[in-house]
């Protein structure tokens, strides 16, 4: 199984989860910027959920399949055409070599996943194939990927073997062929351009004034063009600390912190955060809202809404379940 | 008794804090608990930051829950997966005051100071009315101490920086700091573990490299660790350098 960039993208990586554990040492965890979308697209494919997939932003790549592939595209729909037919999303396709996919701009959402049956073949580095672009390292040479780069996939296991003769079966001679099943509606993430974003209080919420409180509640945040992997800045009203001279000792954050620093507008830092910062944490987005934040575009518009902390946890555990749900049904039709 | 709170970031992490500002007393603490949490792996943990004040745990909720027929149950029915995380540390944290931290290192650091390695060495010195061999004196002299690793792989916060050198940062910050410069600013040293952009007065660079991503552990110092600067010249940097090659 093998994808070759014949027309780059935008910004395009190979990611897995992240890469945990070091951040003591001052190693960011990177990894993909919707979690859920990536791991769907690995189940689809009967991968185990964890392995390198490709992540698109804003706008695709076109791709030669140079094997014959079993992919699941999820995320941003960026009109995923193979030989000019539009790729269903959400769903397991088998491609046969030989096959041009193109993907164009996204135009709801801005990032998109490509995993493959066995997982995109990359070194593991610190125990992740994440790419670190600003160290060079990990993922496709420890960079964004070029004209010519060809990816690999990794031997894939039992049920992507399976999965992928009987979809090769059913193509009958076509180019691509995916299953006519597919994922209720009402589990996937609703992308938006104003999309309602939960969130738990922060960390440091007290230090802000009321004023500022109401309006982070009750006003709209813009993302500004100045917003990458790293962090998304908004523009919104300027929030104010009650003592404008407290300082806060850097300390950890996470996927999700919203910190404040002192010119008033937030920061909601995202994969390639750095491990500690210095801003003080107004709200904390919750696990299962992340898709909805970073699969916004610049000029989009936030608003947030508070939740308590043992919401975000149920709302994490009933995401899981989907997820064994999917895992269960994958086992059921192809092992 | 250990004095702490323990409050969640978001419902996969929790922070603990031991205090409010930089000392040696609050970090000693931070410390202590950093090496109960590596000999007493916590079911569910992924992995923590220390920090000056504060320890984070990283844990993954779903570790809490256990099967049963096709739905995920907490295995500890009156407490969700942050309460249960927050029981546990606390209790280890109560015994806190009977454990010792893990023993730092002394890590020596090859400086070669001033000149293209050390182009703000000059402007340190000005503002100080002293020589550049005064400035290198002090600051290799010191007695310094890792609070954290952070802001980049490998990259110190150093505490115990003469006041006699503090010297604050440049007014406008540079696009460019090389890899493992060593600058000041304000009352903070600390190395430069990767090419950034910057605004420290650089006033030499080792040809160590505080980042080694092929290494375990990736960082050459951790949280604890002692630091000397010991000045070299321009051919045992030569010679450092070639070493690597």
């Amino acid at each position: 199984m093998s994808l070759t960039v014949i027309r780059p993208g935008l910004f395009t990586t190979v990611q897995d989860r992240g890469r945990f554990g070091f951040q003591k040492h001052g190693v960011i965890v990177g990894g993909v910027m919707d979690p859920f979308a990536y791991k769907m697209a690995n189940l689809l494919v009967g991968n185990k959920g964890t392995e390198a997939a490709v992540e698109m932003t804003m706008k695709g790549d076109t791709w030669e399949v140079t094997e014959d592939t079993v992919l699941a595209i999820c995320g941003a729909d960026m009109e995923a055409a193979a030989d000019d037919k539009p790729l269903p999303l959400w769903k397991p396709v088998w491609v046969r070599a030989g096959t041009v996919i193109r993907f164009g701009v996204s135009k709801l959402g801005a990032r998109t996943y490509i995993a493959v049956a066995g997982g995109v073949q990359c070194p593991l580095v610190m125990n992740s194939r994440s790419t670190y672009a600003r160290a060079g390292i990990g993922g496709y040479e420890g960079r964004a990927l070029q004209k010519g780069d060809e990816l690999k996939a990794d031997e894939p296991g039992r049920q992507s073997k399976k999965l992928g003769e009987l979809l090769q079966k059913q193509a009958k001679g076509g180019a691509f062929y995916a299953p006519d099943w597919r994922i209720a509606a009402d589990h996937l993430p609703r992308y938006h351009g104003h999309p309602v974003v939960r969130v738990v209080k922060g960390n440091q919420s007290d230090w802000f004034t009321e004023e500022s409180r109401n309006a982070f509640f009750g006003q709209e945040f813009r993302v500004s063009p100045q917003s990458d992997r790293m962090g998304y800045r908004l523009e919104g009203p300027r929030l104010e600390k009650l003592d404008k001279s407290r300082e806060l000792v850097s300390e950890a954050v996470t996927f999700g912190t919203v910190q404040v620093p002192a010119e008033g507008n937030p920061i909601v830092l995202l994969a390639d955060r750095q491990t500690t910062g210095g801003y003080p944490k107004i709200a904390q987005i919750i696990s299962v809202d992340l898709p909805l934040i970073v699969q916004t575009k610049p000029g989009d518009v936030i608003r947030f809404r508070e939740v308590v902390h043992q919401e975000a946890e149920r709302l994490l555990l009933e995401r899981e379940q989907l997820f064994r749900q999917v895992r269960l049904g994958m086992k059921l039709k192809y092992e | 008794m250990t004095t702490f709170q323990i409050e969640p970031m978001g419902e996969q992490a929790v922070i603990i804090r031991f205090g409010t500002v930089i000392d040696r007393q609050t970090h000693e603490k931070v410390r202590k608990f950093s090496a109960w949490l590596d000999q007493h792996p916590v079911p569910g943990m992924i992995e923590y930051i220390p920090g000056f004040t504060t320890v984070t745990v990283f844990y993954d909720p779903v570790a809490f829950y256990v099967r049963q027929t096709s739905v995920l149950t907490l295995n500890e029915p009156s407490f969700s997966a942050y309460e249960r995380m927050r029981m546990v540390l606390g209790e280890a944290l109560a015994q806190l005051s009977d454990h010792l931290p893990a023993a730092g290192n002394t890590v020596e650091i090859p400086v070669l100071y001033g000149g293209e390695m050390g182009p703000d060495l000059a402007e340190v010195a000005a503002y100080h009315q002293m020589s550049e061999r005064e400035v290198i004196r002090i600051h290799s002299e010191g007695e310094y101490h890792v609070y954290m690793i952070g802001f980049a792989p490998g990259f110190p916060y150093i505490g115990g920086l003469s006041e006699t050198i503090a010297t604050p940062r440049k007014t406008s910050p540079r696009l460019k700091i090389p890899k493992g410069s060593v600058g000041i600013a304000g009352k903070q040293t600390g190395i430069y573990s990767l090419e950034t952009p910057g605004g420290w007065q650089i006033i030499g660079r080792t040809p160590i490299s505080l980042f080694r991503p092929d290494r375990n552990p990736p960082s050459i110092l951790k949280a604890g660790d002692r630091v000397r600067f010991v000045p070299i010249s321009a051919e045992e940097y030569q010679s450092y350098e070639e070493g690597k090659a």
